[in-house]
């Protein structure tokens, strides 16, 4: 029997870092007092109308053209339905003229993911139930913030291109780095700026698509992999019992890893879309567009490939380096410090493991010269990253200075000789099992040198001597 | 009170009356006889007589005020003012009082307008009648045994009962110039855009326009350039000039070539047909041409508007759910509390618009209503603009009938909407249009003729109604 393969597709929405609001000039503040940004706008209150917001628009077209999408002229759409942190009982979105359609993102390793939309639309308000189990239902008591309410937000569809919680995870990475470098929000899951919806079906390679479920509001990388594996497997646990998927509207509980039903399709909304009359069409002129696409920040992509461009040799390891560089803003930095002298490769590396974007960084010299330490021997990795831990301090501090003060003296290879010497001796066994080829244990005798003279011996010329040794 | 609004401010202005004695008899009018007309919701004398005072403190101070200083006006209760009770003539917003206020009211105010208080109206502006008021109707100050029309019936009342001189309305469907006709007023729908709608409560947010009630054609002028012009908290409001109203009420109409339609007559009554006719010559000798011609397809415009109107109102009337304001019918979970304050709340034939609307907009068969409305909507448009080719004003009648008594349309809730046969073409092409008194029937009740221009056109309106006004007084 062959094997079954997951199909996703992301509803991936993402809140704008505007000044104000999608339709009113109330700020778009996370985290102020509940209900102190609101008016007569963003409240739905009888007579209030919407003014759209131009930097939201802009955003939003920042996002579409890093999507490679068409951005075109669009209008919007009210959705109906009954909710109680909805103030108007409808939403302003967009419907079958979306401002950005057909597009795509390329992952890192590789795949490539269709966008089939990334339309604007505004936030609800937030609310906060009491009692019961914290949900909707059976809670004693609700809140509502309308701080939420009327803030910016672009809803990225995806093509269901995806077929693992793995890709899926890293499309979200992929797509929440691109939103960030253009400026088009925090990128904050936890704070809810991004969440995602996952639709998920199942099927045999070949066959058409299956029955999909929707699981809705993911709100981190690690509950959407998570959310999807255990979707997937019901799904396949189901049909394989000779029962059906049914569509449905589901929940992932964090707690038990499990999905659960929200709502069945029978339960499914009529949201009664039609042009908000409220509003005139949305036509960014081309010399508009052009401008935005002009101004646009480099993408990850892009920055990556710069930075691989700089080194010879390219592994799986270093890719994965040189995303996490990139993902950190670190970039820049790593960039000027290769054109400082700094090697490529180890530059790379030592940013991606040693420093932390949010903090004190080093300045590209410092960290250039002592990655040229590094590589010259003159000190250890371990001596190396205690240099860098002490340019947090000193950001333009000079590496040799610091290595000095630090007492790190490069051994010489007499030194090291006696400290091999005595290793082997009071490891005779090992020492006979590398000798008659078990390599693993050359990382054995390393470790001894370097606790043997803690940290000081340089890694490369340990493993040379030890090499050498071996009959 | 008789006088025009703008002779009233000029009087004041002038200092031979003061702002504090029309805002006096005003309120003193409204004491005596709004108890059996009904024109009034809300009454706010101290407000009132506070403006008023201010007003008449700065004249007397030498200030310069504004071209409506010291004139007391009425405001249909479908616009919001800070902290002044607003109703739209519906349980569901009893005790309500907005935190702000529209920009026709607060431009009013800037003119030196004193509003006197808030107008009955049919619930949430749908009628004709002002029987749709949850809070009763009100009466036709010509014939109290007669509807003074709607939904804008109290701000007509207002009007022709003497105690304002001008008013506020609104027209989705006809709402002021079918009353303006019913009781003998000047009632002007401007060209969709022309007039801001921040604050005003929506009933059908693409046919809704602010309009005034006034008694001479040269108060609309006045009143609509004061309260017309771009808003940017309207996204729908045009940014443009507008053409100039006062200016245009003395140009006359020598060289415009008039269209009498018989797609806004027949089916009228004899005599409303009679004074169309009459205020056809009557244009004529004034230099017009006059040119019969048909539009069939308005026609069509009852049936896509009972289509339209009702699907933007159930989206515009979800957000009556009790969560936020107004009435609140308590349960044990939100969708009961919704449906239970819906229930109470709303009147039957909102109730009936929402659940036409809802139908029209629903899954399977939007393309079949609403859809096909729209499309309806389109052809109304084109085939309008089609005889402005020919044509620089439509002339017709605004009503089939004269104001009709209490009861005679509530059973049949279709007899009631063909009243706004003539008037909804202009609302779904969003051009402007108005009502001029011109003559009554053998019972004295008034008669409207409805002049139409296409959209951005206003002034010719008011060039033509001077025109037919003049004719009127002579």
């Amino acid at each position: 029997m062959s094997a079954w393969e997951t199909i996703i597709g992301l509803e991936v929405h993402c809140e704008l870092k505007t000044a104000t609001k999608l339709f009113c000039g109330c700020p778009n503040m996370f985290g102020d007092e509940p209900n102190t940004n609101c008016c007569p706008v963003c409240l739905g209150l009888p007579g209030s109308l919407p003014v759209l917001n131009k930097g939201a628009v802009e955003l939003a077209i920042r996002i579409g053209l890093a999507l490679n999408c068409t951005v075109a002229p669009s209008t919007f759409h009210r959705k109906n339905y009954f909710y109680p942190d909805m103030p108007k009982d409808y939403q302003i979105s967009q419907y079958d003229q979306p401002l950005n359609f057909g597009g795509w993102i390329d992952l890192p390793e590789g795949s490539r993911v269709g966008i089939t939309r990334a339309h604007m639309e505004e936030d609800t308000g937030k609310s906060t139930h009491l009692g019961g189990t914290g949900r909707i239902h059976g809670a004693d008591s609700s809140l509502i913030d309308y701080n939420r309410s009327g803030v910016p937000l672009v809803e990225i569809v995806s093509e269901p291109d995806m077929r693992s919680g793995v890709q899926a995870r890293a499309y979200v990475a992929e797509l929440r780095a691109i939103l960030v470098a253009v400026g088009a929000t925090d990128g904050r899951m936890e704070e809810g700026s991004m969440r995602v919806d996952a639709n998920v079906s199942v099927r045999k390679p070949g066959d058409p698509f299956g029955t999909r479920c929707e699981i809705k509001n993911l709100n981190s990388l690690r509950s959407l992999q998570r959310a999807i594996e255990y979707e997937a497997a019901r799904q396949i646990d189901l049909i394989e019992a000779g029962e059906r998927v049914v569509q449905e509207t589901r929940h992932f509980d964090e707690q038990t890893g499990r999905t659960g039903t929200m709502r069945s399709k029978e339960e499914a909304t009529d949201y009664r879309y039609f042009p908000e009359p409220d509003l005139v069409p949305l036509n960014p002129s081309r010399a508009w567009i052009d401008e935005i696409r002009s101004n646009l920040a480099p993408l990850p992509k892009a920055r990556r490939e710069h930075l691989l461009a700089a080194v010879g040799e390219i592994t799986p390891a270093l890719v994965d380096l040189v995303a996490t560089v990139v993902d950190r803003d670190l970039d820049t930095l790593v960039s000027a410090a290769i054109n400082a002298g700094a090697p490529a490769q180890l530059a790379i590396a030592r940013a991606a493991n040693e420093l932390d974007a949010d903090g004190v960084l080093p300045s590209p010299a410092s960290f250039a010269g002592t990655c040229q330490l590094e590589a010259s021997g003159r000190l250890s990795a371990t001596q190396a990253k205690q240099v860098l831990a002490a340019l947090l301090d000193e950001p333009h501090g000079d590496p040799a200075a610091i290595a000095d003060r630090l007492g790190f003296v490069a051994m010489d290879d007499g030194a090291l000789d006696t400290v091999l010497d005595a290793a082997i001796a009071d490891h005779p066994s090992e020492w006979q099992r590398y000798c008659d080829g078990d390599d693993k244990l050359a990382q054995f005798f390393v470790g001894k040198v370097m606790a043997a003279t803690k940290g000081k011996a340089n890694g490369k010329a340990v493993i040379a001597a030890i090499a050498a040794r071996r009959p | 009170m008789t006088t025009s609004a703008i002779s009233l401010a000029q009087a004041i202005a002038a200092r031979t009356t003061t702002a504090a004695a029309a805002t006096d008899a005003a309120l003193s009018a409204i004491t005596e006889r709004d108890g059996e007309l009904h024109a009034f919701l809300h009454v706010d004398a101290d407000a009132a007589r506070q403006a008023a005072s201010a007003i008449d403190a700065r004249l007397a101070a030498g200030e310069t005020v504004g071209p409506l200083a010291g004139v007391p006006v009425a405001i249909k209760d479908n616009l919001v003012m800070t902290g002044v009770p607003t109703t739209c003539g519906s349980k569901i917003l009893e005790g309500w009082r907005p935190p702000y206020t529209a920009t026709v009211v607060e431009r009013l105010i800037d003119a030196g307008a004193i509003p006197i208080g808030k107008t009955n109206l049919d619930e949430f502006a749908m009628g004709s009648s002002t029987e749709n008021s949850a809070f009763g109707p009100s009466r036709n100050p010509i014939d109290p045994t007669k509807v003074p029309g709607g939904s804008s019936g109290g701000s007509a009342v207002a009007v022709a009962a003497g105690y304002v001189p001008v008013s506020l309305g609104s027209d989705t469907g006809g709402s002021i110039r079918q009353p303006a006709a019913f009781c003998g007023l000047v009632g002007y729908k401007p060209t969709y855009g022309h007039i801001s709608r921040y604050g005003l409560v929506a009933f059908s947010s693409s046919l809704d326009q602010v309009g005034p009630f006034t008694t001479t054609v040269a108060d609309a002028a006045l009143v609509s350039e004061i309260i017309g012009g771009h808003d940017h908290r309207d996204s729908t409001s045009i940014d443009a000039p507008a053409p100039g109203l006062l200016e245009a009420c003395g140009r006359g109409v020598a060289g415009l070539r008039v269209g009498l339609c018989s797609d806004l007559l027949d089916g009228a009554d004899a005599v409303i047909v009679d004074r169309v006719r009459a205020a056809a010559a009557a244009l004529e000798a004034a230099g017009a041409t006059i040119v019969d011609l048909a539009i069939p397809e308005l026609r069509l415009g009852l049936s896509a508007y009972y289509l339209l109107a009702p699907a933007e109102a159930s989206s515009n009337l979800a957000r009556y759910d009790g969560v936020r304001f107004g009435l609140r019918e308590e349960r044990d979970d939100v969708a009961a509390m919704n449906v239970a304050t819906r229930t109470a709340g709303f009147g039957p034939e909102v109730k009936r618009r929402i659940m036409l609307g809802t139908y029209a907009l629903s899954a399977g068969y939007y393309d079949a209503y609403y859809g096909q409305a729209q499309k309806t909507r389109r052809l109304i448009t084109n085939a309008l603009d089609a005889a402005y080719q020919g044509v620089d004003l439509l002339l017709g009648a605004t009503t089939p009938t004269t104001a009709f008594g209490f009861g005679d349309k509530v059973a049949d809730p279709l007899s009631m909407y063909l009243s706004d046969l003539f008037t909804i073409p202009s609302n779904l092409a969003g051009h402007p249009a108005m009502s001029v008194p011109f003559g009554t029937d053998s019972a004295g009740l008034p008669i409207g003729v409805q002049l139409l221009a296409p959209g951005r056109r206003d002034d010719l309106l008011f060039a033509a109604g001077a025109v037919l006004e003049s004719e009127v007084s002579a």
